[in-house]
């Protein structure tokens, strides 16, 4: 099985990128962010993929920009595909939204509200985005995106233990197994 | 501050309208007090022996410590032969084991818990993540050091600790309360504050009273 007549009959109907495929029954598709909604629902209603089974993000900080990955499954396919859409980093700090998909879905409400803690992507459509989902009384920045420091803060915030030493583990166990440095 | 806990004018059964103002109306305002020891030695050491042989832990499953009470319940290591029991509300328990990691937003309700159980209680730190934070030493949302927030009993090493591990810890609390030692309750009472400004410190959205007994 391989999902490239899946991705042939995509892209004769959709402006879409390269398909990375990952395994047999899972491979990833590049898409611009125009392109998602109606993509998402020709998979769903045409394709068969009716079951999201996650949506997440990537901090890209080196390339300034953040993932969203799309992952849909087929039930009867017993196949997986991943939309990615790639956000401007700079300007969904500063505030600018991304299309909710909560009517498609209504568990991507829950993944909607999830992002915009931990990443701070804004869905403004998406019902109750703005609740506390895990962090309670949160002051810094959203907590996954790279440029949060979280040895840092956990250093300042929780008071840690003297006395406690950290090692690298691929030096450590090298050092243990090569002693004279082989 | 919750909308359930801002005061308001609540509309009774009776028609009439009446105010509640939760913080004071539903929980006791006042700071806990150190519990003096018995009037002679003897009596009180009597009743260290009495407390070492009952410690009902609240099952309360912090961490992923939590796993290690199923086999120590069940025949297999029967912690119950020890006098060890499990207690499903926080007034019924004298002792809170910490099960591994505690994130802030545990902290909160582990906090809670322990104000509701009654004196005399006893607190085991179970897993090198009450000790200095363990594997999630580093995590922005992780306690890594339990003794800052509560009075600690004993600690029990490792990640995971075993059974038998647990069991020795017990009985080595069983030997600090025979001996006289386990006043965590009153060491709570006495530094009230500073443990309420080092929990203050973390917990951000405190929506609380300063003590829920």
């Amino acid at each position: 099985m391989t999902m490239q007549p899946l991705y042939q009959a995509l892209k004769a109907g959709f402006p879409i990128g390269e398909l990375t495929e990952q395994r047999p029954d899972l491979a990833f598709i590049t898409v611009p962010r125009e392109q998602l909604r109606g993509l998402l629902l020709h998979l769903r209603d045409q394709e068969g993929f009716t079951h999201l089974v996650l949506l997440t993000a990537v901090d890209w900080i080196e390339e300034d920009r953040f993932q969203l990955t799309y992952l849909l499954h087929d039930r009867k396919g017993a196949r997986d595909i991943g939309l990615r859409v790639m956000l401007p980093r700079q300007a969904v700090i500063e505030g600018a939204p991304m299309e909710s998909i909560h009517d498609l879905w209504p568990t991507a409400a829950t993944y909607q509200r999830e992002l915009r803690e931990m990443f701070g992507i804004d869905f403004p459509d998406s019902p109750g985005v703005n609740e506390d989902f895990i962090l309670e009384g949160w002051r810094e920045i959203p907590p996954y995106r790279r440029d949060f420091d979280t040895l840092k803060y956990s250093n300042e915030t929780f008071a840690p233990r003297p006395g406690r030493e950290s090692q690298d583990p691929a030096q450590y166990m090298k050092a243990q197994l090569y002693p004279d440095g082989a | 501050m919750k909308q359930e806990l801002e005061k308001r004018w609540v509309k009774g059964p009776d028609g009439v309208d009446f105010e509640v103002e939760p913080l004071r109306d539903y929980y006791c305002e006042a700071p806990p007090t150190v519990m003096p020891a018995a009037y002679s030695k003897i009596i009180e050491g009597l009743f260290n022996w009495a407390r070492a042989e009952s410690l009902w832990i609240l099952g309360f499953g912090t961490g992923c410590g939590a796993i290690e009470m199923r086999p120590l319940m069940t025949p297999r290591f029967d912690a119950y032969r020890y006098g060890i029991q499990w207690r499903p509300t926080p007034r019924q328990s004298n002792l809170f084991v910490i099960s591994g990691y505690l994130s802030v937003k545990t902290l909160k309700r582990v906090i809670r818990s322990y104000e509701q159980m009654p004196n005399p209680k006893y607190v085991v730190g179970l897993g090198s993540c009450t000790i200095n934070g363990g594997m999630y030493f580093d995590s922005y949302n992780t306690i890594t050091r339990l003794d800052e927030y509560l009075p600690v009993d004993v600690y029990i090493t490792g990640c995971m600790p075993r059974p038998e591990a647990l069991l020795a810890g017990f009985e080595e609390l069983k030997r600090i309360i025979r001996a006289g030692k386990g006043e965590g309750a009153n060491q709570y009472a006495e530094r009230f504050d500073w443990y309420k400004a080092n929990q203050k410190r973390v917990i951000h959205d405190w929506d609380m009273p300063d003590y829920n007994w």
